[in-house]
């Protein structure tokens, strides 16, 4: 049959379920958990991008004569192995952190949705196939390709981004193939399909509309994983090279100090590391609350 | 179940085969010649020759390949170049040690996290579910390394209870029991309190979708115990979704472990890895690889036949 115009398709197709946008909004700005998570991560930006303008001391400045002291005048959160302002490292490696914990899980995501999209949408053989790939993937340990990308490249923020990116994308695109594919089966969908809608109109009126809900939370918590990633490659010494700070970098050089009680080398890092992932996971929690009307109700 | 169960095991074949592949080929596209490390610095060109002749690393990569494949189907993982020893015996003296540590630590997850499950269930609502819940909350978003950390700096060094690290002490010859236990109670301890901060949270919800459904209001209505309830009803029905977590969590476990392993200086796989990282070591790095390749795709089949066993209701065709 000869397709429609596009107008046609609009007028006469069974309009999808509207999803109330509003309802689900309110629900989530009522949950205290959507609250509390963002008063985390609002606070973590705060600190790494306004905190440097309060705290002006500057965070690559050596003082070898200060070599791990503890907490005092001049220094709020004590000195590092070299003497530099702990307080001041841990706003500029909140920058690193965040931005590539935010970057990474958008790659993945993005990359992530397509790859279901497209594996759901065309179905048989080629959904068969790439959802055997993910399976191969899924089963190398990420550890292992984190190693080897960091021996084959020097680290930088954007490579970084790419390699946590493709150690989080699988997870996504599992979840929006069978999202995808029992949307698939829809009256709303196979409506559009018989007035020769296109895929392409299909895949942006009526797929990810309706995925958008997993997508999200999905997100929220890929950002999360994607700090605790960083901070983990980095403890590691994985991550960027010195002197670039980073929460889980300094957490591993906090260890040296463990046993003359450094504690402002252990403390600090790692709560700071445990905000962000609260925050992402109490505002993951409080979407899927939103966005799953089960939940919504038993709320 | 028999035929889905044989064709899961036909459909492992391609996936394993596509780790290997994968994994083999990646190594190989990190630069440096291997025989030039191991040689190191004051190698002459001659060696080197020498060297790379005896390892086939001057044979074209797809040879190179099959013939890992073919020494790998006959069990043997090839020799490593840094401890001129077989890389089974490498990964055999290491699996028992993170045994030790992943399984008594998942297993202590696993019984805390099923307590933990039926109690919140059956006091949801109240002050000490919501305690729970946020002492799982933040436990939950602790990296493992910081809580390794921790451990050590309190039942280490500011309560000196265990050791802080290894795997017995340096005085010591024989390994005892009690050193034993003592060099992996942190260890223990650390992979079951990180465990349990995901696997808990699950048990509780499971439970409590089961105590909504039909099922058990009738075992109630009939005038069952609140007890057996919770034991046969909630509790039999909630263990399906631990199962699937619990093989699902492989690699996950692998990747906990090779933290512990760094904090503690307790010496797994992971280490092992770590090392043959550092070092180039081929043969150790595929090795490892295809060994947990292996344990995770055979804890994904495991879960899904298990489940299949544990609830009739799933028919396989």
């Amino acid at each position: 049959m000869a397709a429609l115009p596009e107008t046609a398709v609009n007028v006469l197709a069974p309009q999808p379920p509207k999803r109330e946008l509003s309802r689900e909004w309110r629900s989530f700005w009522r949950n205290p958990l959507a609250i509390a998570g963002m008063v985390l991560l609002g606070f973590l930006v705060l600190f790494s991008w306004v905190g440097p303008h309060v705290w002006t001391v500057n965070p690559q400045t050596f003082d070898l004569s200060k070599i791990a002291s503890p907490p005092g005048p001049g220094h709020p959160l004590g000195t590092d192995s070299v003497g530099r302002d702990v307080l001041a490292r841990l706003m500029l490696g909140g920058q690193v952190s965040l931005v590539v914990g935010f970057a990474s899980a958008v790659v993945g995501v993005t990359v992530g949705s397509l790859y279901g999209l497209i594996s759901a949408h065309f179905g048989g053989i080629v959904d068969s196939v790439m959802m055997r790939i993910i399976d191969i993937t899924f089963a190398i340990p990420g550890i292992f390709l984190l190693l080897l990308f960091d021996s084959i490249f020097t680290p930088s923020a954007t490579l970084l981004v790419f390699i946590i990116a493709i150690l989080s994308w699988q997870g996504i695109a599992r979840i929006v193939r069978s999202e995808v594919l029992s949307l698939r089966e829809r009256d709303f969908v196979e409506a559009a399909r018989a007035l020769g809608a296109s895929s392409w109109r299909i895949i942006t009126k009526h797929y990810l509309p309706n995925a958008l809900g997993p997508i999200i939370v999905y997100g929220t918590f890929a950002v999360g994983n994607g700090i605790l990633t960083i901070a983990g490659l980095s403890f590691l010494g994985l991550g960027l090279p010195p002197p670039n700070p980073n929460w889980g970098g300094m957490l591993s050089d906090g260890m040296n100090y463990l046993f003359v009680n450094g504690w402002w080398l252990v403390y600090p890092p790692g709560l700071l590391i445990v905000f962000a992932q609260l925050g992402a996971n109490f505002l993951g929690d409080a979407f899927n609350q939103a966005f799953d009307p089960r939940l919504r109700q038993g709320k | 179940m028999l035929k889905y169960s044989a064709r899961r095991l036909l459909e492992a074949i391609p996936t394993l085969l596509g780790v290997f592949i994968l994994s083999f080929f990646l190594v190989h596209a990190v630069p440096g010649n291997p025989a030039v490390i191991m040689l190191g610095t004051h190698a002459t060109r001659h060696n080197i020759a020498m060297v790379t002749q005896e390892f086939g690393l001057n044979k074209p990569l797809p040879v190179q390949f099959l013939i890992w494949l073919w020494q790998l189907l006959h069990g043997n993982l090839g020799t490593s170049f840094t401890y001129n020893q077989s890389v089974w015996s490498l990964i055999w003296q290491n699996v028992p040690r993170d045994l030790s540590i992943v399984g008594i630590g998942t297993l202590l997850a696993s019984v805390l996290s099923i307590l933990q499950g039926l109690y919140q269930a059956k006091v949801r609502g109240s002050l000490p579910d919501q305690a729970i819940t946020w002492v799982a909350y933040f436990l939950y978003s602790m990296p493992i390394f910081w809580l390794a950390v921790l451990l050590i700096l309190w039942f280490s060094i500011d309560i000196p209870i265990f050791p802080p690290g290894g795997i017995q002490d340096p005085t010591q010859t024989v390994v005892t029991f009690g050193t034993w236990a003592a060099h992996i109670a942190l260890p223990v301890i650390c992979i079951a309190l990180a465990t349990v901060a995901y696997a808990g949270r699950f048990m509780r919800a499971s439970v409590v979708d089961s105590l909504v459904q039909d099922y058990v209001r009738t075992a109630r209505a009939k005038g069952t115990s609140e007890f057996s309830v919770l034991m046969k009803h909630a509790f039999r029905n909630s263990l399906l979704p631990q199962i699937t977590l619990l093989g699902f969590s492989v690699p996950s476990l692998f990747a906990g472990a090779l933290f512990v392993e760094e904090v503690f200086n307790y010496p797994g796989l992971g280490l092992l890895f770590w090392n043959a990282a550092g070092s180039r070591d081929y043969p150790i790095i595929l090795g490892t690889t295809a060994v947990i390749g292996v344990l995770t795709v055979a804890g994904n089949l495991l879960a899904d036949l298990l489940y299949g066993l544990a609830d009739p209701r799933i028919a396989y065709d």
